[in-house]
């Protein structure tokens, strides 16, 4: 090894472990997201040479005249041929870059085709979502719709970014006039200031890079952190979620093997007598966390708690005496309960009743539109019942973020429906269960995913009046 | 967080970092594990494409700590382009060995002979791969197959779906993609189509090297440095080998060479390196100025769209 690449291990063995964050980016047509996205690229270093020197050469074949030493850096984010074709983003694309700080999974949301099916799609998994505005055209209507989407889907940190910074002269009174409006949206919508989420506004020009990476010596009156300072520190959804003491487990599949152990444990040594009645419940704990000891809730649909303890909590032979979202582990209980796929083990008493009626926010996302009556696939947790659709309650204005009356969902529409379920589940608020509150309406006849559900209170039960849109 | 905090306000607001939390690497290991099982659990007949090559041997791995103690159960695929290096062959039967499971091989060369497919100018044989592929699917009625598949890889594959229905025809749509939402895998098909499973798309070349490291996996011998024989061709180290011999015009040299990828032996270069460990892999890895396929892949320098096209088609 050469001394230079003995450096770099230096630098590897102090910076591990780093650890994940999946951020989402939207914008509207022309807002520069594409270059954005391309600087955070170029200037984390996450772009090799052989992939800058297509890009070199396709910009200079378009003849691209801007800066960054004559790269287009939005081509860096080019995809499939037809959008190379038509110069437009058809899909999420996903991004991959790291600091010594963290690494990141970047979902790169189109704007303009199905915005909402995209931004929905994104901000699912989104520990954080960078929505872009033109500095030279402030807060538009498509900028209310994305922060209305977000703050729907309860992203823990939305920043906006104030983009074009260079092409208002680096003006101050402009930033903090749509920092303002920014400011006043999230009010309105409750973003920021719901004890949930938060918003930030940052002055960025991606086309020179300022205030991306580096602070900017160009908007001294700015004393904030860059993007990615940000991106760098804020708390992640599961370091959040974590932490919350309500645990939950959807069972995935149980472990028995009944003789059928696998070779390579027993050449290691595994006790082969031992774990001949072995039964655990594999699963991944969607929220909050677990020790060994503890008293805990299995929930089967049609059927009261019951309530053990747990006995061990193994993962692939090291048997651990706690675990936290989002661990793949897999748990054994002191008593033989029948437990199967889709139950559910929770932290005992803090589930309520499980329910056959759903009262959701959906946000549809197929061209095939929601009719009352319709008869669906309600996938929850591990879990896949039959649902009727009672009726749709009413349409979503993204705009006035006001609920309009309406009979039927179309694609990229955000209504009320109530649901009746074949069987009852344990289906809890998505304001405060980010996992346990969301679930898929499917397509019986396609199997085609048809919307994003979020889970709400019936009507009648007080909580979060403020937030029930 | 109860007020509105602006940007300027920020470094003051920001908590502390948890130290309490996963790394990426423990964060990634346990969404790739949610996924296998849950293919598991929602299929009928579920095999892993099993090449010996290191995305699909840390796959296996994954697939192990996934049922333990209990066996992987599910067969492994391997579609053999009859071009394959020895050494990697030996590995995957002493792998399928180990573990216990079955394999089950689809042979490219069977189709050339039976003139079910042709033999390419190029002598390329990783594009001939799918008709095996979507035969051996086809004739065992999986209903999902897993793949190595990382986005990282290719910006076809950046816009993959972590389950990806294929047609009747084993065709990828990528303008016709149902969208993937939160943790909730949607693998409902109709008869004759499948889906592809992809439980480490959001790994990169590097997390594999030091998943690979820190879980001492075993891989074949030739990802790490070694002396071959070697000719310098499309600007890539090819061995010299059966199926890949040198013209007249190209030196035979003997290099300390090591490979990036391990694929078909007409179409995969290796690349100069004195990474003799695992380590040293990880720290080359992270210091690499080029990407694994444009370093190593001369399939994928067709066009700037050949691994759309392929894909398309019903490629891994």
């Amino acid at each position: 090894m050469s001394t230079e690449t003995s450096l770099l291990a230096a630098e590897l063995e102090t910076a591990l472990p780093t650890t994940l964050f999946r951020f989402a980016t939207a914008g509207s047509v022309d807002d520069g997201k594409s270059t954005l996205v391309g600087r955070l690229l170029h200037d984390s270093k996450a772009i090799l040479a052989d992939t800058l020197d297509a890009v070199a050469r396709t910009s200079a074949d378009r003849g691209f005249g801007g800066a960054a030493g004559g790269i287009d850096l939005a081509l860096l984010t080019d995809g499939l041929r037809a959008e190379r074709e038509q110069g437009i983003t058809i899909d999420v694309a996903y991004r991959y870059f790291a600091t010594d700080q963290r690494s990141f999974i970047l979902a790169d949301c189109p704007g303009h085709v199905q915005y909402t099916k995209n931004t929905v799609t994104g901000a699912s998994t989104a520990d954080a979502v960078v929505v872009l505005i033109d500095a030279r055209k402030g807060v538009l209507e498509q900028t209310r719709r994305h922060l209305s989407v977000l703050q729907l889907l309860r992203v823990a940190h939305v920043i906006v970014a104030v983009n074009k910074i260079d092409l208002v002269d680096f003006s101050e009174s402009v930033f903090r006039d749509i920092e303002a409006d920014v400011q006043k949206v999230g009010r309105e919508l409750g973003l920021g200031s719901d004890g949930i989420t938060d918003l930030l506004v940052v002055p960025v020009s991606a086309l020179d890079g300022d205030n991306v990476v580096e602070r900017s010596a160009r908007t001294p009156w700015y004393t904030g952190p860059a993007l990615l300072e940000v991106l760098e520190t804020l708390p992640a959804a599961d370091e959040l979620e974590s932490h919350l003491e309500s645990f939950r487990f959807p069972v995935q599949l149980v472990v028995r093997p009944q003789g059928a152990l696998a070779p390579d444990a027993v050449a290691a040594g595994l006790d082969v007598e031992a774990y001949r009645d072995y039964r655990a419940y594999a699963g991944q704990i969607t929220e909050g966390s677990v020790k060994v000891g503890d008293q805990v809730s299995v929930l089967t649909p049609g059927q009261a708690p019951r309530t053990t303890t747990v006995a061990g909590i193994d993962f692939a032979g090291a048997e651990l005496t706690e675990a936290a979202a989002p661990q793949s582990v897999a748990i054994r209980l002191a008593d033989e309960f029948d437990v199967a796929r889709g139950d559910t083990i929770a932290a005992a008493g803090t589930v309520r009743e499980a329910s056959a009626d759903l009262y959701a926010a959906l946000c549809w996302l197929s061209p095939k539109p929601l009719r009352e009556g319709a008869k669906v696939l309600v996938k929850h947790g591990t879990r896949t019942v039959q649902a009727l659709v009672r009726n749709v309650s009413g349409k979503l204005d993204l705009a006035s973020f006001q609920l309009e009356a309406a009979s039927t969902l179309e694609l990229n529409d955000i209504g009320h429906a109530q649901l009746r379920l074949a069987a009852p589940l344990p289906l809890e608020n998505y304001l405060h269960h980010r996992r346990t509150g969301a679930f898929l309406v499917i397509d019986p006849l396609d199997g085609n995913t048809l919307a994003a559900g979020l889970v709400k209170d019936h009507p009648g039960d007080h909580e979060d009046e403020r937030y029930s849109i | 967080m109860s007020t509105p905090i602006t940007a300027d306000a920020y470094a003051a607001d920001a908590a502390p970092l948890q130290s309490t939390r996963l790394s990426s690497l423990d964060t990634l290991e346990s969404e790739a594990i949610h996924i296998i099982r849950e293919v598991v659990a929602e299929f009928e007949k579920p095999a892993l494409l099993f090449s010996g090559g290191k995305d699909s041997v840390v796959m296996l791995h994954l697939a192990t700590k996934a049922f333990w103690p209990g066996k992987v159960p599910f067969p492994v695929l391997h579609v053999d382009t009859g071009h394959n290096f020895p050494e990697v062959l030996d590995f995957r039967d002493r792998t399928v060995e180990r573990l216990g499971l079955k394999l089950v091989v689809g042979s490219v060369q069977e189709f050339i002979d039976s003139g079910e497919l042709a033999e390419r100018a190029d002598g390329t044989r990783n594009p001939l791969q799918t008709v095996p592929l979507l035969d051996a699917i086809q004739r065992n009625k999986f209903d999902a197959v897993f793949g190595g598949g990382r986005r990282d890889e290719d910006k076809a594959r950046a816009k993959e779906r972590i389950l990806s229905l294929r047609d009747e025809f084993g065709q990828w749509d990528p303008r016709n993609q149902r969208p993937e939402l939160w943790n909730l895998y949607n693998g409902r098909h109709t008869v004759g189509q499948h889906v592809r499973a992809f439980p480490i798309s959001n790994w990169t070349e590097l997390d594999i090297w030091r998943y690979i490291e820190r879980e001492n996996i075993e891989l074949p011998g030739l990802y790490y440095a070694h002396e071959r024989e070697v000719f310098a061709r499309d600007g890539m180290w090819r061995a010299v080998g059966e199926v890949s011999q040198p013209l007249p015009t190209e030196n035979v040299i003997t290099k300390t060479v090591r490979y990036r990828t391990v694929g078909d032996m007409s179409c995969t270069g290796a690349v100069e390196s004195d990474a003799y460990t695992v380590a040293d892999v990880v720290v080359e890895v992270a210091a690499s100025t080029l990407t694994e396929r444009g370093a190593t892949r001369a399939d994928d320098r067709i066009s700037e769209a050949a691994m759309e096209d392929r894909k398309k088609d019903g490629y891994f």
